[in-house]
């Protein structure tokens, strides 16, 4: 089944809006295959007919769902590894030498079903358990948010990447899956947040997670949440960006820190060109 | 890399081993417990043992057990993968000795992730 030119392009410029997340062409398998279950729902026979009647007749509540079912991404605890080694390893221990300072406030942007900042807060507070840790988390999706907020988790879930060390300390069973403790919970503040507006409560940050999220913009878009992401980061904070994501070439106000076999991205005080 | 599966079902050895062999490990195959141990005591030398719980012979924890309590297999990464799942039996496979816990059913990306955690990513997997 091949998606009718003006669907996609109806859908991508709502996402756009929505959200700054460029479809580019060829991402047409996309948006078939995650609306074509909304469209079911809807009673339409296929994404055309349903994208056809929803621009007949738009309604927000339908354009919502559009944009979150194409801006929902999976994920795991402790992504990639190396993020979560570089903040206890590394930059933790940079910033409470340099600061006397009894919290550390985080920025989990794009958090999607909260296993970033839970698993940002267990690293943290293996290395300090002292350490007052206050994490903002968002996403732009509300449905994942809600999930966050629960932090309630199935076993495949759980099963991807999360130390067990940390799950026998920081989880219970609940039937078949497994929630988060209360005390994790409590230090999480989730909120809906668009990258491109106004900054979400909870700063000026220490740390910034924005991870995989680059890479669905367009280079002026980029440009634009660093610069956004830099307003909300003390002096000297950091910024840590998905594996295949970089400020170099868009941003030289960031300095390449190489921790280990990755790299993260402190604030300098230069201002942007 | 060298990894041992020690798992009384066939099947499961087969997935298990097979996912490995993708990541790229080279593997070898174990029924139970004691058989495992005789791989070890043989002089065969793995980086990593994937070890079910519930097995005729030797079950997965005696295993983890004796693996322990040999100074010369101090090198071995124990990883339970195994359909237990209660709260108190990962505390228990953990005191034993266990490295890391896998529940039962699991995707192939669960476990490249758990050797991601393990540092046991062959270099060329390595993100």
């Amino acid at each position: 089944m091949t998606l009718a030119a003006d669907t996609f392009s109806y859908v991508a410029d709502l996402v756009r809006q929505r959200s700054a997340i460029q479809l580019a062409p060829g991402k047409e398998y996309l948006v078939e295959s995650r609306l074509l279950p909304i469209a079911r729902q809807a009673g339409a026979g296929s994404v055309d007919e349903y994208v056809r009647e929803l621009r007949r007749l738009p309604r927000p509540a339908e354009h919502e769902r559009v944009v979150e079912a194409l801006t929902t991404n999976e994920t795991s605890w402790f992504r990639d590894v190396a993020p979560f080694t570089s903040l206890t390893g590394h930059i933790v221990p940079e910033l409470l030498g340099n600061r006397p300072t009894s919290t550390l406030r985080v920025w989990s942007a794009a958090c999607s079903t909260g296993q970033e900042p839970y698993s940002i807060l267990m690293a943290v507070l293996e290395s300090n358990p002292a350490l007052q840790v206050q994490i903002t988390a968002t996403d732009l999706s509300e449905e994942v948010l809600s999930r966050a907020r629960a932090g309630r988790y199935s076993q495949l879930e759980i099963n991807r990447g999360l130390p067990a060390s940390h799950l026998v300390r920081h989880f219970t069973r609940v039937g078949t899956e497994w929630e988060v403790s209360q005390r994790l919970r409590s230090m999480v503040t989730f909120s809906k947040h668009n990258l491109l507006n106004a900054p979400p409560l909870g700063g000026p940050f220490d740390v910034v997670f924005l991870r995989n999220v680059l890479i669905y913009f367009d280079l002026a878009t980029k440009r634009e949440v660093l610069r956004r992401a830099r307003a909300v980061i003390r002096p000297g904070g950091y910024l840590l960006l998905g594996g295949a994501e970089t400020t170099l070439g868009i941003d030289d106000t960031w300095e390449r820190v190489a921790v280990g076999r990755s790299s993260v991205y402190r604030r300098t005080e230069r201002r942007a060109a | 890399m060298r990894a041992l599966v020690i798992d009384d079902s066939r099947v499961m050895r087969r997935i298990i081993a097979g996912t490995l062999r993708t990541i790229g490990y080279s593997t070898s195959e174990a029924g139970d417990g004691r058989e495992a141990l005789d791989l070890l005591e043989a002089g065969e030398t793995y980086d990593l043992a994937c070890i079910d719980w519930n097995m005729p012979v030797m079950d997965g924890l005696e295993f983890v057990t004796a693996v322990r309590e040999n100074r010369e297999w101090r090198g071995l990464t124990l990883m339970m993968v195994t359909t237990e799942s209660e709260h108190g039996q990962i505390v228990r496979a953990l005191a034993a000795g266990a490295h890391e816990y896998l529940i039962k059913p699991f995707t192939p990306d669960a476990i490249r992730d758990k050797l991601d955690l393990l540092g046991l990513l062959p270099i060329e997997e390595s993100v």
